[in-house]
């Protein structure tokens, strides 16, 4: 890293587009940060003396003759226990009026974990929440979206979550928040008095959209810092992903890249994944969980940024509105947690997989019975007694205002189960019917 | 001397230097960055500048780095030891790695240069041989390593020496060869192999008809992969892809699985760190760690090896081939690498494909899957690469440039679908769109009836005609009503579901009703399409859904049951029993 004492100036700017300029420099490494009158910006082509810099907050106002300053790294973070109960910009610079806080100075978007030196997840994240922690079991290590439209009220349920999982530090990432919602987390978490160990990195809207492209690295460089040094259990809260992509796409664009599925930049899948592999748990007991939200428009799942991210993540949860129950529920059926067969039946009672299995290929037998209705065909018994077993079962347990530990939630659906089916329709295997149908 | 360069451009990973000597397309060089050394392949040449695609970050690259060309292309180091490891995708070994995350630049040895081996001689002096001939065979891990002539020796050779059974390192001499002219040639356990290169030291390669057993009814039964056959999985995400996968390489009959984790998830591999250790081949009592092989390019790993780390794994198993073994090859997922083809074709500036993939697209996944397949030796001993890959479609859609070009290539088809899938109807193979070629080779044909039965065929082709009857009046009861239709109709469906609840439904997660043996497959496949085949007389389409329920029941709790066990007798036993209260004398 070159001193400041002899940093080179320079004060020639050959181009300017919307995002980047360009400029003749010499002894200038890739993905170093540079600064335009002030403004950061950041190596994104070198071609022989000609470098190309992406200005985060945008070219308004860049002059040609703007003085240029190569500060010989990448962006970086200062990690350190101070960071802990701070709110940050982008950048990592405080935004909550308070200095800032010292601490050994890393880059962010650091090198991966090698596979072999990580440990396979197996401690369950309570939640209290059945529809997630019945049918949907979190792990510490693992990586989930809900998958929601902007008018269901994910950051509710995502901070619900964060305060009842038993994490020793949350890291709250927020690209393009509203700063409603940015109040909302923080109003919550300081009346919960968890204030102390909650980071921030909050990019609202009212902030420039490319600056949201450093918000996941920052945020879970923040997390790496408490995961590996400290070995604590470290939530990862990322909000929105959705327009951390839009703020890709527009950079891809501006840089004259040929756009992919939804005008999405061809690197997309390698982008999320990079943010969403962060998550891990290390041997040591540390651990990173990154529980993000990626909006849909219109409820579209193959759209390119909620597909590339279903690749990637371990499951995705969804929200619905029960018209029944009139109460928001974690939707049953598409919603899933690949990492759940790790811990139900393992560090929860045995009966969990089957039950869970049961409870849901009921609950898809009311939905076709629904359908039926709908239809205007007359019902079976079957059909009536799955359809009431349904709503009772939704409201019960799917309903996001339930608070259960996961063996009550599995007593719940044994009781509805005896109440609604005979054991031949529960389709369990024998030995747990035995010893769990309530009779 | 070895061809110099000099960094002149840098966009991302694509390096632009400009050389003072001669390079060729796919060279490897090294790129000095302060004081680490990256590996870059050559892709582009124009003049004396050459496109490289780096390996890793090109984070702090300056103009003016210096660059050092290998003289050779990306090429896998092939001897014994490579069993049980876990490579990365330019095969170096990730255990020998110091620290918790991936250094840059830190490239480590594949094989163990320590270990001694038991040598047993094959060849003796005066023996003509040439490439891929075996000279002598050590023990690994059980399986009968043979000591080949290096395979780009393709001439003839005369066998002057070989060493006596013994312990040896890999680098010590077991052999020395003269050529036509008299020189001699020292030949040790270690050869090199560029990974695009198919190795092609076999006599012949017939079209493949050996079933192999894989545990999964699904798979086995209704559409079977064979020795040498080539398969793919395309599925949207949730639909059991991986589960599915993993299931095929625990339980598949193969002498040695390797996995190319290409641009997945990392827990999915260290899941497969943690399990196969403990896990029991069901096939030979033994650890399936000791016959596996793992290459892993997950997803946050750099992206241009993600490329390589399919053809790393390809030419491993067809080294093992080369040896007489059976080999297993899974691809998890295609699409990623096919996607890392299209992040260098864009920063390229190539002129896109549909999709923006590349152009030649189908022409790469075709030449990758022609790889595969059952060879006969020159020695007249056999080896096969069976080949699955999964494809996972942009927003689960089967009409995409990946999945469309694996289709024209692979013989198998294996179509997860969504609607299953949120049915809980796992594993969600589509019966009725999914195939398998082999079925109608006239070779398969004739193994099948010798080793299973002569009808065996004409039984899995009823129970696909009857699942798609089955799906055809489930649409008709939709539209009509259950009244709608005849009482016939209801009894027809519920065979088919009869069908997918008991052989294509399995619970990957019981540990007996994950893995199917051939046998009892038979005795389920035989057992459904009896009941199938029996008339049955019913009231009303109540009656029939109350029925079929109960029997599916039984089956169910067969499935979960040791076979032939006391209690899977009893199973049956009431089976019987429930069967002669509705059965049409």
């Amino acid at each position: 890293m070159t001193t400041k004492a002899f940093q080179k100036i320079y004060t020639k700017i050959t181009q300017i587009t919307k995002a980047t300029c360009s400029l003749k420099a010499t002894g200038v490494g890739y993905d170093e940060l540079a600064s335009i009158d002030g403004k950061l910006a950041q190596v994104v082509k070198i071609i022989g003396d000609e470098v190309t810099l992406q200005v985060f907050s945008g070219t308004e106002g860049i002059r040609t003759n703007a003085e240029v300053v190569f500060m010989g790294k990448a962006p970086s973070l200062k990690v350190g226990d101070q960071l802990a109960g701070r709110f940050f910009n982008a950048y990592g610079n405080p935004i909550d009026g308070r200095p800032a806080p010292d601490g050994k100075e890393v880059e962010i978007g650091g090198p991966s974990v090698n596979p072999v030196r990580r440990k396979q997840p197996s401690e369950l994240i309570a939640t209290g929440i059945a529809g997630i922690d019945l049918n949907n079991t979190l792990v510490t290590g693992q990586k989930i979206p809900f998958f929601a439209d902007p008018d269901q009220p994910f950051n509710q349920v995502m901070a619900l979550v964060a305060l009842r999982a038993q994490s020793d530090k949350i890291v709250l990432g927020g690209m393009g928040m509203t700063n409603d919602d940015y109040l909302f987390f923080k109003n919550t978490f300081t009346n919960a008095g968890a204030l102390d160990r909650i980071v921030s990195f909050i990019n609202t809207t009212e902030n420039p959209s490319v600056e949201r492209v450093l918000i996941p690295d920052m945020a879970l460089t923040a997390a790496e810092f408490f995961a590996v040094e400290r070995n604590e259990k470290v939530l990862v809260l990322l909000t929105d992903m959705t327009n951390y992509a839009d703020a890709l796409s527009i950079v891809s664009n501006r840089m004259d890249q040929i756009p992919s599925k939804d005008s999405m930049p061809g690197s997309l899948y390698s982008d999320l994944a990079k943010i969403y592999e962060k998550a891990v748990q290390f041997p040591e007991g540390g651990s990173i969980t990154i529980i993000a939200v990626t909006t849909l428009s219109g409820g579209d799942i193959t759209h390119a940024v909620p597909d590339n991210t279903g690749y990637i993540t371990e499951g995705q949860l969804y929200l619905r509105r029960d018209s029944d129950i009139g109460k928001v529920i974690v939707d049953p059926f598409r919603s899933l947690s690949r990492l759940k067969q790790l811990v139900t039946g393992i560090k929860t009672r045995e009966d969990h997989p089957q039950v869970m299995n049961a409870a849901v290929r009921l609950y898809a037998d009311a939905a076709n019975a629904k359908t039926k209705m709908e239809n205007g065909f007359d019902l079976t018994d079957y059909d009536n007694r799955a359809l009431a077993f349904a709503k009772e079962y939704s409201d019960k347990l799917l309903a996001i205002d339930v608070n259960l530990n996961t063996t009550e939630m599995l007593d719940v659906t044994w009781a509805l189960f005896s109440t609604y089916f005979s054991p031949a329709e529960v389709n369990i295997k024998q030995s747990l019917v035995d010893q769990y149908w309530k009779k | 001397m070895a061809t110099k360069g000099i960094v002149k451009g840098i966009v991302s990973n694509l390096v632009t230097v400009e050389v003072d000597g001669p390079v060729s397309q796919n060279e490897i060089c090294y790129i000095s960055v302060g004081d680490v050394k990256l590996m870059a392949e050559v892709i582009k040449v124009i003049g004396t500048n050459a496109s490289v695609q780096v390996f890793e970050s090109t984070r702090g690259m300056k103009v003016g780095n210096k660059a050092e060309f290998a003289g050779h292309m990306l090429e896998v180091t092939l001897g014994p030891g490579m069993l049980s490891r876990n490579y990365d995708g330019l095969q170096n070994d990730l255990d020998k790695m110091e620290g918790t995350f991936l250094k840059r630049g830190d490239y480590t040895y594949a094989l163990n240069e320590e270990t001694k081996w038991q040598f047993t001689p094959l060849a003796k002096p005066g023996d003509t041989v040439t490439a891929g001939d075996w000279l002598g065979e050590v023990d690994e891990n059980n399986q009968p390593h043979k000591i080949m002539v290096p395979f780009v020796m393709e001439n003839n050779y005369t066998v002057k020496s070989v060493v006596d059974k013994g312990e040896y390192t890999i680098n010590d001499t077991i052999a020395v060869l003269t050529d036509t002219n008299g020189k001699e040639i020292s030949i040790n356990m270690i050869q090199k192999w560029p990974v695009k290169k198919a190795i092609t030291c076999y006599q012949a390669k017939p079209r493949p008809y050996k079933l192999l057993e894989t545990g999964v009814r699904t798979i086995d039964t209704v559409n079977p992969i064979v020795e040498g056959g080539t398969g793919f999985i395309p599925g949207p995400f949730g639909t059991g892809k991986t589960v599915l996968q993993h299931a095929i390489s625990k339980q598949a009959e193969a002498d040695i699985v390797i996995i190319a984790a290409c641009g997945e998830r990392a827990n999915e591999v260290v899941e497969i760190f943690a399990e196969f250790p403990h896990l029991i081949d069901p096939h030979t009592g033994r650890k399936l760690m000791e016959r596996t092989i793992i290459i892993a390019n997950t997803s946050n790993m750099p992206v241009a090896a993600r490329e390589a780390s399919v053809y790393t794994a390809m030419t491993i198993a067809e080294y093992y081939r080369s040896m007489g073994l059976k080999i297993l090859l899974m691809a998890d997922s295609t699409s990623r690498w096919a996607q890392a083809l299209r992040e260098m074709s864009n920063r390229l500036e190539e002129l896109p494909g549909p999709d923006a993939f590349p152009m030649d697209l189908s022409a790469i996944i075709a030449n990758f899957y022609a790889r595969a397949g059952y060879v006969e030796l020159k020695n007249g001993a056999s080896g096969s690469v069976t080949f699955i890959g999964t494809v996972s479609p942009a927003g689960g859609n089967l009409k995409e440039p990946v999945t469309e070009n694996t289709k024209k290539v692979a013989r198998c088809f294996y179509a997860l679908e969504q609607e299953r899938a949120d049915r809980k109807r796992y594993p969600a193979v589509n019966p009725i769109d999914s195939y398998s070629k082999y079925l109608e080779y006239p070779e398969f044909q004739e193994y099948i009836s010798n080793h299973i039965s002569p009808n065996w065929i004409e039984k899995v082709n009823e129970i696909k005609t009857r699942m798609l009857r089955g799906k055809e009046i489930a649409e008709q009861i939709n539209i009509l009503g259950d009244d709608g239709v005849p009482v016939e109709y209801h009894i027809t469906f519920w065979k088919s579901e009869l069908i997918d609840f008991v052989i294509l439904q399995q619970d990957a997660f019981d540990a007996i009703d994950a893995v199917t043996p051939l046998a009892r497959q038979e005795f389920m496949l035989n057992r459904v399409v009896n009941i199938c085949r029996t008339e049955f007389s019913f009231e009303n389409f109540l009656d029939v859904m109350n029925y079929f329920r109960r029997i599916i029941n039984i089956f169910k709790q067969m499935n979960y049951s040791e076979y032939e066990s006391d209690q899977f007798k009893s199973f049956d036993i009431e089976l019987d029993k429930l069967l002669k209260e509705r059965m049409v004398k």
